[in-house]
């Protein structure tokens, strides 16, 4: 069965959290409540938690970040300097641990910077192209819900948002 | 007493409020621009002026390798300590006063480093000279030394810059899909477009993006100290009497911090005017940043008495008549001056008249960071004109109107970059005062509920 895609927008937090309260308790063939998402001006914690448990994975990425920026910096400098083996050392270390530890420190910094956002860009789906069901009001002061499923559950998922004073609903054929 | 910000924004007045000013600045933000174009202008001529005639006009000499720009070099990694205290410490201190004013405190951040690394060029005479003291192995035999202070430095400040431009732009996401809905057409569009990758505020984008702000943030701060301890490295290290001392690391950080939100008041008091931001840059937010100021000026006091004792305690000679001979030789004026703008103008800052009197505290905020240049002007020359070593002793080199010139285009530097990015760019977080507003007043309502209930 085709798939269509459905926007409500709310005037505020209350009325956006109800609806999706009851969406998640009615039992709507047709309609997964993955498939639902928020849309905010600001991050919401509370609504965030009646979606469910979606954690995301950007420390995974921070953690390998960090090792990976650290091992590299230590191994770089560690290497450069075995290189020099040529250069004159007076009897000091080829490889100094104290100076590259400073140098590692920096580079694992760096790494888990870098690697972090590279993580939140794969997982919020950065960069993207808007969809088409999107209501600039979303970035000022309006909250949307956004719900993908069976043209079946239409009419059911449409009366529960219009029951919570939805102030306006924009519809899409989906995919 | 004063509210942070009034509960009953509405949040598209915000909105409204914030993208005014990327359009109609007062008139004061043309002079502003006209002035620091000008100013850079000076620095650009004497650049110039001292490649056509020859670098000896700069008037640096042996042993004064270092002149201003070392100093100006170390100020304006200080003043990039702000945004990283502003943002990252106080937002995981949950100090939600810090959102209407983080935004230009890390924008300060970005721009004092690019101007420090300026001087790090500039220090050399003729700029395209950096080339050859990048450190890489190459054809030219020029091997980096890694056990150099110097190196660890480049490497800290080039992981600070790119940290704090990644810290800055992921912040402000948000709030150029914000800009890229409200604006309708021309570059600014297609900019804003680009930039915010397709932002639509999903919980799965906000998500993400809190655990990754948070995930920076907390880098941010040890970074910041490691950036700062290590350019005190540059000089505790080395054995040169006045500089080998243990308090330098801690002592360096705390004159960062100082100076870093010194800047942040006297920019704030500008934007807050230029850019109408009465309703978000609001007394009592500036009455905790001049708070926070006069605890790390005290701290920063301190540790200035704790390094002078140092000295005296140590019993090294070289050490000790640097000390001297800053307190009472030719640079005697600056260093009193150095006492008196950085420990003695800040107990202003303890009355509660002037923690809210604009006028008063701009020219405190400018005088403290006058006492902060000087501080770190005081830590090179002084040094450098009374080493170890008598008949290298130079105590009446004085820097030229080509260092001074340059030293004086600097700030001009940072003011455009600053205020051009503030006319491009939201310096008011938009999403993050809608937090701050919507949080306080769910507060401000369940409080009303409880005292119902109590009567």
């Amino acid at each position: 069965m085709s798939q269509r895609h459905i926007l409500a927008l709310f005037n505020n937090f209350k009325d956006a959290e109800a609806a999706i309260y009851e969406l998640r308790a009615a039992d709507i063939k047709g309609f997964n409540f993955d498939d639902l998402t928020l849309k905010s001006p600001i991050e919401h914690h509370e609504v965030e938690e009646i979606l469910g448990q979606r954690s995301s994975k950007v420390q995974w990425f921070t953690l390998v970040g960090t090792l990976l920026g650290g091992l590299l910096g230590f191994f770089l400098i560690s290497g450069a300097q075995a290189n020099f083996y040529a250069q004159m050392k007076g009897g000091k270390p080829i490889v100094p641990f104290p100076p590259n530890f400073v140098l590692t420190y920096e580079m694992a910094i760096l790494g888990g910077v870098c690697i972090s956002i590279l993580g939140f860009l794969i997982c919020a789906g950065l960069p993207a192209k808007r969809s088409s069901l999107y209501s600039a009001k979303v970035s000022e002061d309006q909250i949307g819900v956004l719900v993908k499923a069976d043209e079946s559950a239409m009419a059911k998922i449409k009366g529960v948002l219009l029951n919570h004073e939805a102030l306006e609903i924009q519809e899409e054929a989906g995919k | 007493m004063e509210k942070d910000i009034r509960e009953d924004i509405a949040w598209a007045q915000i909105n409204k409020d914030v993208l005014r000013s990327l359009e109609a600045p007062r008139p004061l933000y043309w002079v502003i621009l006209l002035v620091a174009l000008a100013m850079m202008g000076v620095a650009v001529g004497c650049e110039i002026y001292q490649y056509q005639t020859g670098i000896g006009v700069a008037n640096m000499d042996n042993p004064h390798a270092w002149g201003l720009y070392i100093s100006t070099f170390i100020f304006w990694i200080g003043m990039s300590h702000s945004g990283t205290l502003l943002s990252a410490i106080l937002h995981l201190m949950h100090a939600d006063w810090r959102k209407p004013i983080y935004r230009f405190a890390e924008a300060m951040t970005t721009f004092s480093l690019m101007t420090a690394g300026l001087f790090v060029m500039i220090h050399l005479g003729r700029l395209w000279q950096f080339y050859y003291s990048l450190p890489y192995p190459d054809e030219r035999g020029l091997w980096p030394n890694f056990q150099s202070p110097l190196l660890w430095d480049a490497m800290a400040i080039f992981t600070y810059l790119s940290s704090s431009v990644i810290f800055l732009y992921v912040g402000m996401i948000p709030d150029l899909a914000i800009c890229r809905d409200s604006i309708h057409e021309g570059w600014r569009k297609k900019l804003y477009s680009l930039l915010s990758l397709g932002w639509e505020g999903t919980d799965r984008q906000w998500r993400n993006f809190r655990v990754t702000y948070l995930m920076v943030a907390c880098f941010l701060i040890p970074l910041a100290v490691s950036v700062h301890s290590i350019v005190a490295a540059d000089f505790a290290m080395s054995q040169q009497p006045g500089w080998h001392v243990t308090s330098f690391p801690p002592y360096f950080v705390a004159g960062a911090l100082y100076s870093g939100c010194s800047g942040i008041i006297t920019l704030f008091i500008i934007l807050r005017y230029v850019f109408k931001f009465e309703e978000y840059m609001t007394l009592s937010i500036l009455k905790k940043i001049v708070r926070l100021t006069f605890a790390i000026a005290m701290v920063w006091t301190y540790l200035n008495a704790v390094e002078f004792a140092s000295v005296w305690y140590s019993h090294d000679q070289p050490s000790k008549d640097v000390l001297i001979q800053k307190a009472s030789g030719t640079y005697a004026p600056f260093w009193w001056g150095m006492i008196f703008c950085g420990s003695i103008v800040p107990l202003a800052m303890a009355f509660k008249r002037v923690q809210t009197n604009i006028p008063v505290l701009f020219a405190v905020s400018l005088l403290v960071n006058l006492g902060m240049w000087l501080e770190r002007w005081m830590i090179v020359a002084p040094t450098f004109s009374h080493g170890i070593y008598p008949w290298t002793w130079d105590h009446d080199q004085w820097p030229s109107f080509v260092q001074w010139g340059i030293v004086f285009g600097s700030f001009g530097w940072f003011v455009l970059l600053f205020m051009v990015f503030c006319k491009v760019f939201p310096s008011v977080s938009m999403y993050e005062v809608k937090e701050m507003v919507y949080h306080r007043s769910l507060h401000l309502k369940k409080s009303e509920t409880a005292g119902r209930g109590a009567h």
